[in-house]
């Protein structure tokens, strides 16, 4: 399997931005920002490489909490910071390209959402 | 100053098989900004694993992509028996690779078809998917599907490939590599492709790098970045190497992919003659509990899985990132400059695949 | 150079004819494991339902009462687990697509098993077992 260790690092959401910035400043390349719901709170992983090295900064939030964005720092974060927004109903502040919900466009708003009501029309499962 | 003004590009577009809409704003003919917008085929892919049993899910997870279907299937299992600490059979490994490097050279040829098609060239886009086709044949003839392989499963794959079925690959590798060869000249050298590819939609290795590009887009900017680098299925034990490109434009892309052909076939020909005797699959008990990362190499780029699971039967998350939303930021920063006819083929150069984006 | 290559491509595909067949006229092309649709064999059917409990795509069903298979061909991803799951065989893969259809419909086979009188233990209960 793969050979390379993946560490998980859980940081306080205040210190995201310095974290990032500095794992900028190393040379990581981000990979990817994802979000899974919890009971009542949502995890959030923003993970980076370097030449392999796998890293991830995971902060916890509160529905509802605000989340600074990244995207002043890796330009290319706007897409998982909106599909965030989008799916899950948490508030990003201050995406260089802001869609306003719009850049998913779902039937239902935040489908992904920890504080959603009941299963939902969902035909087919 | 010129007026400007907004041009919707898709969702349906003749170039795009698939819907992703782009606000293109103009001054004349030329492009200055981007807006991009998904979510047209939003399928909840992602939920679902919630209602399917985790040995289920692999069906649902190869069929995020129709094209890249095998290696979604593949990182998926990964992932579970990442988890569940499942020591994957020899054989097992070898054959996952062979079906990833075939699903491969099947993507990255039906990309050049479609690319060729971008670009007007008709005999091309025929030729391409002509060469396909003996590839899907071969996956016909070892999985039983062109497309959706369903080989896969967690501690193993559900096939085995006889011995003289291989032998029969490997024998037809040579002439195959032969007619790759003769796509790549046309490709490269003529210089219809050569004026229309060049210097279009530069986009430079550390921007690049910066923007979380993934794939031919990353390599087609100069960085040797390949996720098969990791090591998994059998990479780990066959030599070869990350095909780059440092222009960076789309010549550069399209030379990289034709460049992964020949690794892809070199890949199956070493995986044949190593190809270890063994079972193929290892009996899995109890339910994944914990969470990991999982990255595998698809045609288009990086897919990570992320998988989590609470020690039940259903995972309580999988998340996947495919390339195509990596490569969303860096088309956004390609396209401002080109002109509005270069449009369908700039944005056809990062190969996107919408239904693998939205899940 | 490019231009020479392409063009010996053209011609060899010009003398050669077309690479495509004219489907459905002529069969598709199909080895013996293509996974085309699944048939059952309803006098071998004991209606364990297990075919129904490993379809991913939840388009089999089973009704032990009123002795019915129903597969909703809509639905049938052809993935071949419910063949691989079968613990007496009646599902066969068969190599060849199903016909387009404009309407949806779910395909009733009434099961003709009937339980040999000799055997003590109840098939259901191997079956799941």
């Amino acid at each position: 399997m793969t050979a390379k260790e993946q560490t998980i690092i859980e940081i306080p959401v205040t210190d995201l931005l310095e974290r990032t910035r500095k794992l900028h400043g190393d040379g990581y390349r981000l990979v990817q920002i994802g979000c899974t719901g919890l009971a009542e709170s949502y995890e959030i992983n923003y993970s980076f490489d370097k030449e392999y090295r796998f890293q991830n900064l995971r902060i916890t939030v509160a529905p509802g909490e605000e989340v600074p964005s990244i995207s002043g720092i890796y330009w290319g974060a706007f897409v998982y910071e909106n599909e965030m927004h989008d799916l899950f109903g948490i508030p990003v502040t201050g995406m260089n390209i802001d869609f306003q919900g719009a850049m998913i466009r779902t039937g239902e708003k935040h489908p992904f959402s920890v504080t959603r009501k009941g299963e939902g029309p969902c035909r087919n499962a | 100053m010129p007026e400007r003004i907004v041009v919707p590009f898709g969702p349906q577009h003749p170039v795009l098989p698939e819907p992703i809409h782009l606000d293109l704003v103009l001054e004349d003919e030329t492009v200055v900004d981007v807006v991009p917008s998904i979510g047209y085929i939003h399928r909840g892919l992602e939920k679902l694993v919630t209602k399917r049993e985790y040995p289920e899910f692999v069906h649902v997870a190869e069929r995020i992509c129709g094209i890249c279907s095998f290696m979604h299937g593949m990182a998926y299992v990964q992932g579970i028996e990442a988890i569940m600490d499942v020591e994957v059979p020899d054989r097992a490994r070898y054959l996952r690779t062979i079906w990833a490097e075939c699903s491969r050279l099947h993507s990255h040829l039906l990309w050049l078809g479609l690319f060729a098609d971008a670009m007007g060239f008709e005999n091309l886009f025929m030729r391409s998917w002509q060469l396909r086709e003996s590839v899907l044949d071969v996956l016909e003839d070892t999985t039983g599907g062109r497309v959706i392989q369903g080989t896969c499963k967690v501690g193993g794959v559900r096939r085995d490939i006889k011995g003289e079925k291989l032998s029969d690959i490997q024998k037809t590798l040579p002439e195959f590599e032969q007619q790759c060869r003769d796509l790549t000249d046309v490709f490269l050298n003529d210089e219809s492709v050569k004026y229309r590819l060049g210097g279009l939609g530069v986009i430079g290795k550390s921007e690049a790098y910066d923007l979380g590009a993934a794939g031919p887009t990353l390599r087609g900017s100069g960085v040797d970045w390949d996720a098969r680098c990791l090591g998994y299925a059998a990479y780990a034990d066959l030599d070869f190497k990350p095909v780059s490109h440092p222009a960076g434009d789309c010549y550069a892309r399209c030379a990289v992919r034709l460049g992964e052909l020949f690794t892809s076939i070199d890949l199956i020909n070493q995986a044949v003659e190593k190809m270890p005797e063994g079972p193929i699959d290892v009996k899995v008990t109890g339910a994944p509990d914990g969470e990991y990362f999982c990255r595998v190499e698809q045609p288009r780029g990086e897919v990570v899985h992320y998988l989590k699971g609470d020690g039940t039967k259903h995972l309580t998350r999988a998340r996947v990132r495919t390339p195509t939303l990596a490569n969303i930021p860096p088309l956004v920063k390609m396209l401002p400059g080109c002109q509005l006819a270069d449009v369908p083929v700039i944005v056809l150069s990062i190969d996107p695949c919408i239904s693998c984006t939205e899940r | 150079m490019g231009f020479c290559t392409m063009a010996k491509i053209v011609i060899r595909n010009l003398v050669h004819g077309p690479a495509t067949r004219r489907y459905p006229a002529v069969p598709q092309r199909a080895c013996p494991i293509t996974r085309g649709h699944v048939t059952l064999d309803p006098a071998q059917c004991i209606s364990c339902g297990l075919c129904m409990r490993r379809c991913p795509a939840q388009a089999i069903q089973v009704d032990k009462a009123e002795k019915v298979w129903e597969i909703d061909r809509f639905r049938c991803i052809a993935c071949d687990a419910c063949v691989e799951a079968c613990p007496v065989k009646c599902l066969t893969m068969e190599t060849t697509y199903i016909a387009p259809v404009t309407e949806q419909t779910v395909e009733r086979h009434a099961i003709t098993y009937v339980k040999p009188e000799k055997k003590k233990k109840p098939e259901t209960g191997q079956a799941e077992g």
